[in-house]
């Protein structure tokens, strides 16, 4: 259909004269905008309070709203705080920029809306926000006592050493399990963490709870009442207490366990402490598990400890007799003979589940049952009867080849928690050259054991060099280290930007 | 000169009112404002006479006439009409008319010359309209509304019509018309121009929220500010005489 072509013309503006094209108004936009404020009725200054110490904004009655000056978040929020925006529609919201310690927000709306006959006019106009200081309610509680904890949980373990919560350090770190700690505190055989927040107690103890065998309670204390609106403060304690039994303690086990166990021979060598414990009988190289449950039903204490462990040298290694894989880890049977150090005239010949590992000239770290001294009736009468072997090895002594590397830095370096140390107990308080030892012997540890470091981030050693370690390497074999792979690189954040990477090529 | 007036408080001086090159008619009202106001402006030119149409006040926009005729809806009782046939010019024919649409204000716009229809008039209504007032009629819409007579004023001189009239339109109807034509609002913007304003070939009267810019359009576009009343109607007063004797 042919439609003629119209062009719109020109009036003049009833008001200024101004040639425009004609509207609803017929009026230009300037007159129109002297005639009617649209903006007129809406909220132009308004105030807002902001919580200094966690930067956070109140939206009454009660929310904190956490924004940053001049963000997504803070605009959305302003615009929220607006009373009667509904009756214009908004089409633009931007920030102005004001001096940021001067307490004032200013924001630009832009809003339209429809005035006299059909007109939709724009309008544009500046909202003042005057940014007031007001502490949160956390933040002034927090304020108040800076030590104020609400949950804490006390980790308890009954033995003379610290090895099992180096260890737990390492694995916390790895897993980023206290960061929500408020504080950390070393205690005598223990570690207190405090947290402000009865979950993050709770998950915390959940963590713990799957990494080493626990048992524990929980009780709680009231802080303050409330009674119009019977609200209850409480501070709520964890009690956790990790089970005694750590690795390569030597274990006689109650005639009740041992039967329950399948008869395992109520000699016993713990050989892995995870969320369960792993029973290895040397003898007849069968493996049981031990969960925390049916642990703390029996309660046993191990016979001897690793403090107890003896030097011996091995003079002979017999081919095995039998061997078997539990766990990932291999044990072969066989029988060795074998003299403590300190009293090499006496040989025994025992059997040991290490016949994969020992050879002969060998040095050997074992518990000498032959002379002990141990507080238990029931291993007594077995030992009258004959029934004990005079030795049990547990593992192999690196020592010779540590010679070598005496005072020479590790490889790789481990973080630690930020702790506070237990002065006030004095004489009960930590020893700290003790810790050092301690220290010094779980670092072995991880060297030798691979799967203990399976769950543990070690990090590159800045001081260490490379050709320290080769030169060493070529005459005969030397102790067992942690291979280059498995070690993380710190991350190093400097000032030019480039952040060294985590190259993990780890499991 | 235009001026700007009221009655009772209304801006909308065209629907009380008819002004032609040869009379006025003005609507009954309260107070005497309204009719002083023509007075003043017309006084002894042409004669000013107060009327309803059918009962109402809304006069201007139910008739339509010029300086040869008066058309008048079918709702007009006899005595209005014989007082209008009273009180105006012999010259004057006036006309009752029955048609459908009877606010003949809204739907015919007339000078002396020509006359712009609403598209639905009869036929017949049609005929009448060229007989009575001598015109030319055309059936034409501005700006896309039928109600000629309400969106557009209109004498000898010149036009305004609807603001929102496109530019092709316009010269269209300039050509028809064979007058001067101008897109423009009275009243602060309003799109109502024949209610607003009525308008001789000398002086024009608006409502008085009339802009200080619409009276300049206006000013110009029916080209009052040369115009004298007496050069006009001493043409007329010719005809008018000859009664006398």
């Amino acid at each position: 259909m042919f439609k003629v072509q119209q062009t719109i013309g020109s009036v003049l503006c009833c008001k200024c004269g101004v040639p425009m094209p004609p509207n609803a108004a017929n009026m230009c936009v300037n007159c129109l905008r002297s005639e009617v404020d649209i903006t007129e009725g809406l909220q132009k200054s308004i105030q807002i309070f902001y919580c200094p110490e966690c930067g956070c904004y109140l939206q009454p009655p009660k929310t904190w709203i956490k924004a940053q000056w001049e963000s997504r978040d803070l605009l959305s929020f302003c615009i929220k705080r607006l009373k009667n925006l509904n009756k214009v529609r908004l089409k633009n919201a931007e920030f102005v920029w004001t001096e940021p310690h001067s307490k004032r927000i200013k924001v630009k709306l832009t809003v339209q809306a429809e005035v006299l006959n059909g007109a939709v006019l724009e309008q544009s106009y500046p909202v003042e926000y005057t940014v007031r200081d007001n502490l949160c309610e956390s933040c002034s509680r927090f304020q108040a006592n800076p030590d104020q904890w609400v949950a804490s949980v006390q980790l308890r373990q009954h033995v003379s050493h610290r090895r099992s919560f180096f260890y737990l350090e390492q694995l916390i770190l790895r897993h980023d399990a206290a960061s929500r700690a408020v504080r950390i505190k070393q205690v005598h055989q223990g570690i207190d963490f405090f947290f402000g927040n009865k979950r993050h107690a709770d998950s915390f103890v959940d963590f713990l709870s799957k990494v080493v065998p626990i048992e524990y309670r929980q009780d709680k204390q009231l802080v303050s009442h409330d009674v119009k609106s019977s609200l209850y403060n409480y501070k709520y304690t964890y009690s956790v207490k990790i089970c005694p039994i750590c690795r390569e303690d030597l274990i006689f086990l109650p005639s009740k366990v041992a039967i329950g166990l399948g008869n395992l021979g109520p000699l016993v060598v713990c050989t892995k402490v995870s969320d369960n414990i792993t029973l290895l009988d040397p003898r007849t190289l069968r493996c049981a598990f031990l969960d925390a449950s049916q642990y703390w039903r029996s309660g046993f204490r191990s016979a001897l400890t690793s403090r107890q462990l003896v030097k011996y040298s091995v003079f002979y290694v017999e081919p095995p007799v039998g061997e078997t894989t539990v766990g990932g880890q291999k044990y072969a049977l066989s029988y060795v003979q074998i003299a403590r150090e300190s009293d090499t005239g006496n040989l025994f010949c025992v059997q040991t589940h290490l016949g994969h590992i020992l050879k002969t000239g060998d040095q050997a770290l074992g518990y000498d049952i032959y002379g002990a001294n141990v507080n238990d009736d029931e291993m007594e009468k077995y030992r009258l009867h004959g029934r004990l072997p005079e030795a049990i090895l547990i593992k192999k002594c690196y020592d010779k080849e540590r010679e070598r590397k005496k005072g020479k830095p590790r490889a790789f370096t481990t973080k630690k928690l930020p702790m506070e140390m237990d002065e006030s107990r004095g004489g009960r308080g930590v020893d700290p050259g003790k810790m050092e030892n301690e220290y010094e012997e779980f670092l072995r540890d991880l060297e030798e054991n691979p799967e203990l470091r399976f769950n543990i981030s070690l990090y590159k050693n800045k001081d260490y060099q490379e050709s320290d370690e080769t030169a060493s390497m070529t005459d005969g074999e030397g102790a067992p280290t942690v291979p280059i792979e498995e070690l993380l690189a710190e991350l190093e954040l400097s000032e030019e930007g480039e952040g060294d990477g985590e190259d993990d090529m780890d499991e | 000169m235009a001026t700007r007036l009221q009655f009772e408080n209304n801006c909308e001086v065209g629907v009380f009112s008819k002004l032609t090159n040869a009379y006025c008619l003005v609507a009954i009202g309260g107070s005497e404002n309204f009719y002083s106001a023509f007075e003043s402006e017309l006084a002894d030119v042409i004669p000013i006479v107060k009327t309803s149409l059918g009962g109402t006040r809304i006069i201007g926009r139910l008739c339509a006439g010029n300086k040869n005729g008066l058309l008048v809806p079918h709702t007009t009782t006899d005595q209005e009409l014989q007082h209008l046939r009273n009180s105006l010019p012999d010259a004057v024919v006036v006309q009752r008319i029955e048609e459908r649409l009877s606010a003949l204000g809204n739907c015919i716009a007339c000078n002396d010359h020509v006359a712009l229809a609403h598209t639905d008039l009869d036929k017949e209504t049609e005929e009448i309209i060229a007989d009575v007032l001598g015109v030319e009629v055309f059936r034409q819409t501005i700006a896309g509304n039928i109600l000629v007579g309400s969106y557009c004023a209109l004498s000898n001189r010149g036009g305004i019509v609807h603001p929102h009239t496109s530019v092709e339109d316009l010269d269209e109807l300039s050509t028809l018309i064979q007058v001067p034509l101008v897109a423009g609002t009275v009243n602060r913007g309003s799109e109502v121009i024949g209610a607003g304003m009525t308008v001789n070939d000398w002086t024009a009267l608006c409502g008085s929220d009339t802009t200080a810019t619409e009276l300049s359009v206006i000013d110009s576009i029916f080209k009052l500010r040369e115009a004298q009343p007496s050069s006009i109607v001493d043409e007329m007063r010719k005809s008018l005489i000859d009664t006398y004797v």
